[in-house]
């Protein structure tokens, strides 16, 4: 009982911050805090099923979430139609070319015996490989690319009904978690045999390389120029503005048309993805409380053990991984919904992957509900930190002359107070609670 | 076909660039390995120790400057640099005490380390941007080539110019002189020899009587010196900007993974390997493949593997190549 009057009690100072925010500062922060919350919870929840689960130490989260972000684009966005017929079938070519290049080679060292015979062939295959698909794949490219560049120039998506069909962006969500899943299987194929440390540089490696793909493929989704305008499932405002019942409803609470309209795309939203957050919520926690979870524990508290009874280590841990990643994938998606734009150059390691990291040890690894209240908790922190330090710079710099150097820098640089109050954060409770808020049971 | 002129080429574009970087990612991966072998984890703030150790040394660079000190062709960084490395050495120092003391006590397990030492990257990350700012600084003053691509020209006669800037030549001394005194020191000496001997085996060592807090605390005075030489280098060469010093963890760890963690020998030569590979691959070979070949096959589009924004990529691909082959490293690391 004492432990449900505590977790009832964590979460009840959550909805106090949240819902205090929204008396103090504005209903619009207070939500906006609410829906990144939710994403913010989902992405922990898929770490801590790698982390505290499984013990994997998984640094590449950003990858996923931007692989996320890239389906909802690929999904939602309406074909460039021109774009395909200038290069759509080259580019598909090419990317099938290089595919069967790779499975070839694997072919090769699966079947052939070592020696120095299949290190030339394997070469020779790589290489040549890679000039045929350079081949096929750059004028392709370079015609797609010519396409009306400044609004396209990118292959678009699969939704035939344009912005007028915002409920794709819903099925983008699933297929962001199936992409995700697929490129955590490829890369777990390979790096999962590694080492502790081993892995963390790796996964830290392929989630810049995801970023610089990206950033670079023009053809795939506009790069660093970005893709804005997505279509999404929610109504939007200007429509609401405009329409009748919707303003006497507005009128009746006594509220002006355009925070009305903002406020309920934006409870639309929350409503959505609280529904995402339970479902994976009560999944996660039938895994954890089934025999598959008391395995995968038992997998991270003693591999050799585990080894002995039977238990395939490896390919739990493939399967695991996996299954976290898609999550983040899912979580990735619905951000790329709510910020309506896909911003490749905006995903940066700190934000994306570390920050979860303290979410999810803050919270509590090991526990789905921990996780969850990491998110809330953590995200809040990282948005008020700022005008919480602007506060504070202010208080101390208030003797200070105006205009004098000092305070000048002094207050320009809170904002960059958030990094040291979320490094400082993740060190104390490391420090005096490092099990988290809500430990593993 | 002119192999003159492509050599020269090759060396301005590829050679001289490579061997500057890998001068910088070796010294980088020299702390991390170093970190590594003595207390036994994968330090993830070591990006943002050499971002630190290159403020210190940026703002006295401009104290020197508003002084009117300056060391002539030199930049003056140089005369700052002992004092960036004094900073870095007390931030290391209180951090280990503050921080990394109490999990050592613990025999914390080792990826507990790395998540403790993600706490500190955030909070130098915070304070460098704190202080310093998030942007760009060049802090390079002096002459900036040693060689420039007009006096080389006049001087040969040839028609490919060849740049060495006044950087390149420093990183290189500077690296060589830095990896000479280590390597003193660790084989040497018998601080040295006492900090390899923990490294090898801990209980034997603590048998033997050597002081572990002392190997530690020397470990990290050490480390802030090459993180921040490493970081400096780096800053002349190109610019200092805190992120993108986060960023260098990547090549960094790279270069410490394929060289063997916890090989000092293998941190430079993972160092060169990653450097080399990293401009060789994203380098458009148009210009050195027009001398060196003959003009029917010279090639028409720029002979670029990959876009430069892939250099990421190549270090990571090299990076699991070798695990996959050799998973201890060039140079056999050790492995907790």
């Amino acid at each position: 009982m004492n432990e449900t009057v505590k977790n009832t009690a964590l979460f009840a100072l959550v909805a106090v911050l949240i819902i205090g925010t929204g008396f103090l500062q504005s209903w619009n922060s207070a939500l906006f805090i609410l829906n990144f919350g939710l994403i913010s919870a989902i992405m922990a929840l898929g770490v801590n099923l790698q982390w505290g689960f499984a013990g994997l130490f998984n640094v590449g989260i950003m990858g996923f979430v931007a692989l996320g972000g890239l389906a909802t684009v690929l999904v939602s966005m309406p074909p460039t139609t021109d774009a395909w017929a200038a290069g759509g079938g080259g580019v598909i070519v090419a990317l099938l070319m290089g595919a069967a290049t790779i499975v070839v080679t694997a072919l090769v060292i699966k079947r052939m015996p070592a020696g120095w015979l299949r290190t030339v062939i394997v070469l020779a295959l790589l290489i040549g490989g890679f000039f045929v698909y350079r081949w096929l794949f750059d004028p392709a490219v370079a015609r797609i690319e010519a396409v009306n560049p400044a609004s396209t120039g990118y292959l678009g998506g699969i939704n035939p009904g344009g912005a007028a069909w915002g409920w794709m962006t819903l099925v983008a969500w699933p297929v962001g978690g199936l992409l995700a899943a697929g490129v955590a299987w490829i890369i777990g194929k390979t790096a999962l045999g590694l080492r502790s440390d081993y892995l963390a540089i790796a996964t830290l490696g392929i989630a810049e390389i995801i970023i610089a793909v990206m950033k670079n493929e023009d053809w795939l989704s506009r790069g660093v120029k970005n893709v804005i305008g997505l279509p999404r499932p929610a109504p939007y405002e200007i429509e609401l503005q405009s329409d009748p019942a919707f303003l006497e409803r507005a009128a009746s609470l006594g509220m002006d048309p355009v925070t009305a309209s903002t406020i309920w795309v934006k409870l639309v939203y929350a409503g959505l993805f609280a529904v995402v957050l339970v479902i994976l919520f009560v999944l996660a926690q039938r895994a954890l409380h089934s025999p598959w979870g008391r395995m995968m524990r038992a997998i991270r508290d003693n591999e050799n053990a585990s080894e002995a009874m039977g238990k395939d280590v490896t390919a739990r841990h493939l399967q695991v991984f996996i299954l976290g990643s898609a999550i983040c994938g899912i979580a990735g998606a619905m951000m790329t919904t709510l910020d309506g734009q896909l911003t490749p150059g905006t995903y940066q390691p700190l934000r994306f992957t570390f920050l979860i990291w303290v979410m999810v040890i803050v919270g509590g690894s090991g526990n789905n509900l921990g996780a969850v209240l990491g998110g809330f908790l953590i995200w809040f922190l990282w948005v008020q930190v700022e005008p919480m330090g602007l506060l504070l710079m202010q208080a101390i710099t208030s003797g200070m002359t105006d205009g004098s150097p000092l305070k000048v820098h002094l207050i320009e640089s809170a904002a960059h107070m958030r990094l040291l109050t979320m490094g400082l954060v993740l060190l104390l409770v490391l420090r005096f609670s490092p099990r988290g808020l809500i430990p593993e049971r | 076909m002119d192999l003159l002129n492509a050599f020269v080429a090759l060396s301005n574009f590829v050679l001289i660039p490579a061997i500057a970087y890998g001068s910088q990612l070796a010294l980088g991966a020299l702390g991390v390995t170093l970190i590594y072998g003595i207390l036994r984890f994968s330090n993830f703030a070591h990006g943002d120790t050499m971002a630190f150790g290159t403020m210190v040394t940026i703002l006295f660079t401009w104290l020197f400057q508003s002084w009117g000190i300056s060391l002539g062709p030199l930049p003056t960084a140089l005369l700052a640099l002992p004092f960036g490395i004094l900073g870095c050495m007390a931030l290391l120092l209180f951090t280990d005490r503050v921080v990394y003391k109490f999990y050592r006590e613990q025999k914390a397990k080792p990826v507990i380390l790395v998540i403790v030492s993600l706490g500190v990257m955030f909070i130098m990350n915070g304070l460098v941007r704190f202080i310093i700012g998030p942007d760009d600084q060049r802090f390079a003053d002096g002459e900036r080539f040693i060689v420039s691509v007009r006096t080389f020209k006049e001087m040969t006669g040839l028609e490919e110019g060849l740049a060495i800037k006044t950087t390149q030549g420093i990183t290189v001394i500077t690296a060589v002189i830095v990896v000479a005194a280590l390597f003193w020191f660790l084989n040497r000496t018998r601080t040295g020899k006492s900090m390899r001997a923990y490294s090898d085996n801990e209980d034997l060592a603590l048998l033997s009587g050597i002081n572990p807090e002392r190997v530690v605390m020397i470990t990290w005075m050490i480390v802030a010196a090459l993180a921040t030489v490493a970081g400096v280098l780096y800053g002349l060469d190109k610019s200092f900007k805190p992120f993108t010093y986060f960023q260098l963890l990547l090549p960094i760890f790279a270069s410490a993974i394929v060289g063997g963690l916890g090989s000092p020998l293998g941190a430079i030569a993972g160092g060169f390997t990653i450097a080399f590979s990293e401009v060789m691959v994203t380098y458009a070979w148009k210009k050195v493949a027009g001398y060196a070949l003959p003009e029917s096959l010279a090639p028409d589009g720029l002979a670029q593997l990959l876009s430069t924004d892939y250099k990421f990529a190549v270090s990571f691909v090299i990076l699991l190549i070798v695990l996959l082959f050799r998973p201890t490293g060039l140079f056999a690391g050790k492995s907790v």
